[in-house]
């Protein structure tokens, strides 16, 4: 992936940022030393690194303001970073850009039960908001795999989704309202403890722009009172085709599963070897969960199960123990674990509609064979969100690059159905090039004038999402 | 205009020399008053695509909402943000769109636990104020390619661009529904019940009050819905919770229980009733203090305290009334001189203002677009 080439005037002037970057935040704060600031080169999208010029932790709004009014009359890119777990590159660093992460933002600053919400700091990790309230029998629903570590900035950056968003929606449609810092240090609040906008929806468009409108600092999220319970069956198939009927028929019927979780055979085996869940030996296996009270559990699950039945599992296992249910989703939640320990690998996020299952399922293994290149599928089948995960070896010459290119195949055959490049990992640098494949350059325009008008000087995160022609002559000004 | 297809849009608004007002079904003339020529979106009709098992409909933004949600019935599935009909409130005439429940944001009761239209809008095509086609989402569940103009699109009542056509998730029909009321609350207890009960694991679906039902008496209604057995037993479990605050009353006849979310939703209490109608939204516990600053002809709380319809004397300012509070409220129906001076939206702080400004600048650099509607 290119990456513009670093502002050598920028460069030279990095004694002079950190001066002045000293005068606004605490000395730990400035991270210059570029042994140090290799510790951002960085996200979880590991084939690109690149220090940055300086790394900045604020552990305030008033700090963050102060740090970006420095930046932008400097006129020095701003690369926002949450906790540097994004799979597409969104906190990646170009040499001549200031990292601002918000990891010491990380205070609960009010709970509510009565209105169902809850106010962080957005350094605060996905997993721990739900810490802080599940004591009270409530959750925060959006659960990305990564959500012990991922920070609730880059959720709302990415507008993160996970495996049980079947039911409960994304970031998008759990928050509430944001504090956020625009690149000229101006602070904004948009929406809050009530529901909807007041005129635009500028949370909405604010949340999944990758960190290029602007840095939210606090965020407001509706929280949930946990189900009573909740138990998953396991159900196995022969073929990917069958284990997709199901999957439509289940969400024709009237049920609505909290989750549909797919695996297939190469993931299947991976995760069998590694984690030892007792999967059965089958092309496609499915994960469905079901929520509510005992007796509420067991009437959907006999309707789901009874659906099952219709399409000759191989398998069909419904939890009978917490212990059980721990198991089925042992392998699942190892998947990416497990695929790892075989080889590097790229993960995919194309999403397509459902009914499109087989069809794509059956593309990518022909492809597979054409490139050489071993493909494990585990997803949310419930909402079409694919996770096709490349094997390759990064020490072999050539195999990222072929990697990629069968990567993009697949992204772009996702498209042609009617789908889109990313569900919810982000285009960050990884799809950027491919954004052409899915809009037209009128829909591009579009949406770089809302970026033109949140970030006039096209500052914060500006070699992203967008193919680096489009935005050359907004970034050049 | 009558565009018969999305370019024909894309023609008439390129080619328009003066503003233009965009017209659905005509059935909500919320905003201020507007002038110029009407661009009708009557020819842009039809279901482009409806797979069930995808939860996923596409539809032009001319069809009537009810064909689409027969459509949709027909597979036992609906539209889950449940949008409210503003006819007999606004005293209009016609059929409403799909396009119009868009441009407005509109959403009903089941909005509390549901989420908004914004929330199940999937894609948008639209025509910008320079007459330049534009698409953004897209027809599946998960989507984060690029930025999410959708959301941006929903509510934004036709001044960024001319919808032409939208993606919906829609998802089943529930297999029966129950309401559970108490009569005689003060809006304060009124509250607390609504807030034990959507604090519960039950999935309450809609959450409302009225100081003054149909029969004067304040009723709070809470609603469940989902399998038969299941129904019955969250009934039971609710009923106990609310024990402590007052008798409660189940209605399990689906039909009489879809009547009484019709009136909420629709806000029947204030038809045929004199006098401006404001829609306020609030942090729900904060409602009951609203309501009483009000000082209202008449009150229905819905989103479990958090919406507050208020009918007010003609002309009256709501927001002066209530002296800074944090939320917004929308003047819905006033006479085209009370629309003219106090300002239908919530006025934005100087910054968030600016950005508004600048986006409509964007889309629409002529300004012609429901030109002044959102003030």
């Amino acid at each position: 992936m290119e990456m513009p080439a670093p502002d050598p005037a920028i460069l030279a002037k990095k004694s002079r940022l950190v001066g002045l970057l000293s005068d606004v935040l605490p000395p730990d704060a400035v991270v210059h030393d570029t042994a140090e600031t290799r510790a951002y080169e960085c996200d979880a999208l590991t084939a690109y690194k690149c220090p940055p010029l300086l790394a900045v932790l604020p552990a305030s709004t008033q700090e963050v303001a102060a740090v970006l009014k420095i930046c932008n009359r400097e006129g020095v890119p701003v690369v926002p970073r949450g906790s540097g777990t994004s799979l597409a590159g969104g906190a990646l660093p170009t040499a001549d850009s200031v990292v601002l992460g918000v990891a010491r933002l990380n205070e609960v600053l009010e709970t509510d039960y009565d209105n169902r919400f809850i106010r962080v700091q957005s350094g605060r990790t996905n997993l721990s908001v739900t810490g802080a309230v599940e004591e009270n029998d409530f959750f925060y629903a959006p659960d990305p795999s990564s959500q012990l570590a991922c920070a609730i900035a880059g959720n709302i950056a990415m507008n993160s989704g996970g495996a049980h968003c079947l039911k409960y929606g994304v970031t998008t449609n759990n928050l509430l309202g944001v504090t956020m810092v625009m690149m000229d240090g101006t602070i904004v609040e948009i929406g809050g403890e009530h529901l909807d906008a007041a005129r635009l929806d500028l949370l909405g468009v604010i949340c999944g722009s990758e960190g290029q409108l602007g840095i939210v600092t606090e965020a407001t999220l509706r929280i949930l009172r946990k189900p009573e319970g909740a138990r998953p069956v396991l159900v196995g198939f022969e073929s990917n085709e069958v284990a997709g009927a199901c999957v439509s028929d289940i969400i024709k019927a009237g049920v609505l599963p909290v989750a549909i979780e797919f695996m297939d055979r190469p993931c299947i085996r991976a995760t069998e070897q590694f984690a030892g869940a007792g999967y059965p030996d089958c092309e496609a296996l499915l994960i469905i969960e079901v929520e509510g009270s005992v007796a509420e559990i067991d009437e959907q699950l006999k309707v789901i199960t009874k659906i099952a039945n219709k399409h000759n599992p191989v398998e069909l296992r419904e939890s009978q123990s917490a212990e059980e249910s721990e198991k089925i989703w042992l392998g699942r939640k190892s998947a990416f674990g497990a695929v790892g320990q075989i080889n590097d690998y790229m993960c995919l996020d194309g999403t397509i509609p459902v009914s499109a299952l087989p069809h794509v399922l059956k593309r990518i293994g022909e492809m597979s064979k054409e490139y050489g290149l071993d493909v494990a599928n585990v997803f949310h089948a419930g909402d079409g969100n694919m996770h096709p995960l490349i094997l390759y070896d990064a020490n072999e010459p050539g195999e990222l690059e072929l990697c990629e290119t069968f990567g993009a195949e697949i992204l772009n055959l996702c498209v042609e159905v009617g789908g889109c490049l990313t569900g919810e990992h982000g285009v960050g640098i990884e799809k950027r090039d491919l954004m052409t494949n899915q809009f037209t350059h009128e829909d591009i325009a579009a949406q770089l004038s809302v970026k033109d008008v949140f970030d006039p000087g096209w500052l914060l995160n500006p070699a992203k999402v967008f193919p680096l022609k489009t935005t050359e002559s907004r970034r050049a000004a | 205009m009558t565009p018969k297809s999305e370019q024909d849009v894309a023609n008439a608004v390129a080619d328009a020399t003066g503003p233009i007002v965009i017209r659905g079904g005509g059935t909500r003339a919320i905003g201020r008053p507007l002038s110029g020529a009407v661009l009708s979106t009557a020819a842009l009709t039809g279901i482009k695509l409806y797979e069930p098992g995808s939860l996923t409909i596409v539809a032009n933004t001319g069809t009537n909402l009810a064909q689409l949600e027969t459509v949709l019935a027909g597979e036992s599935q609906r539209l889950p943000f449940e949008p409210m009909d503003h006819q007999g409130l606004l005293g209009t005439k016609g059929c409403p769109t799909v396009g119009g429940i868009v441009a407005a944001n509109v959403s009903g009761s089941r909005r509390i636990q549901a989420g908004a239209c914004r929330d199940y809008l999937l894609g948008v095509r639209f025509v910008d104020g320079q007459g330049t086609i534009i698409k953004n989402g897209g027809r599946v569940m998960k989507n984060v390619t690029g930025y999410d103009l959708v959301k941006l699109m929903a509510g934004s009542y036709g001044t960024l661009g001319v919808l032409t056509q939208v993606a919906f998730k829609v998802l089943p029909i529930p297999e029966v529904a129950a309401t559970l009321s108490i009569t005689n609350l003060s809006d304060i207890d009124a509250q607390r019940a609504l807030s034990l009960a959507l604090g519960s694991p039950y999935e309450v679906t809609g959450a409302a009050h009225a100081p003054q039902g149909t029969n004067d008496m304040p009723i709070t209604m809470i609603r469940i819905e989902g399998f038969e057995n299941s129904v019955k037993y969250r009934a039971a479990k609710l009923k106990t919770i609310l024990e402590g605050i007052g008798e409660v009353w189940v209605e399990s006849d689906p039909e009489k229980s879809s009547a009484i979310w019709k009136w909420a939703r629709d806000v029947e209490l204030f038809h045929e009733k004199a006098g401006d109608v404001w829609r306020i939204s609030v942090k729900p516990t904060d409602g009951p203090a609203i309501g009483a600053k009000l000082d209202a002809d008449g009150l229905l709380y819905d989103w479990g305290g958090g919406l507050i319809w208020a009918l007010l004397p003609e002309g009256t300012d709501a927001r002066a009334r209530l002296a800074g509070f944090n939320g917004h409220a929308t003047l819905i129906r006033a006479s085209n001189d009370t629309r003219s001076t106090l300002p239908v939206f919530q006025p934005e702080p100087a910054p968030l203002a600016a950005i508004t400004k600048g986006l409509r600048n964007k889309f629409d650099p002529r300004g012609i677009l429901n030109a002044n509607l959102m003030g």
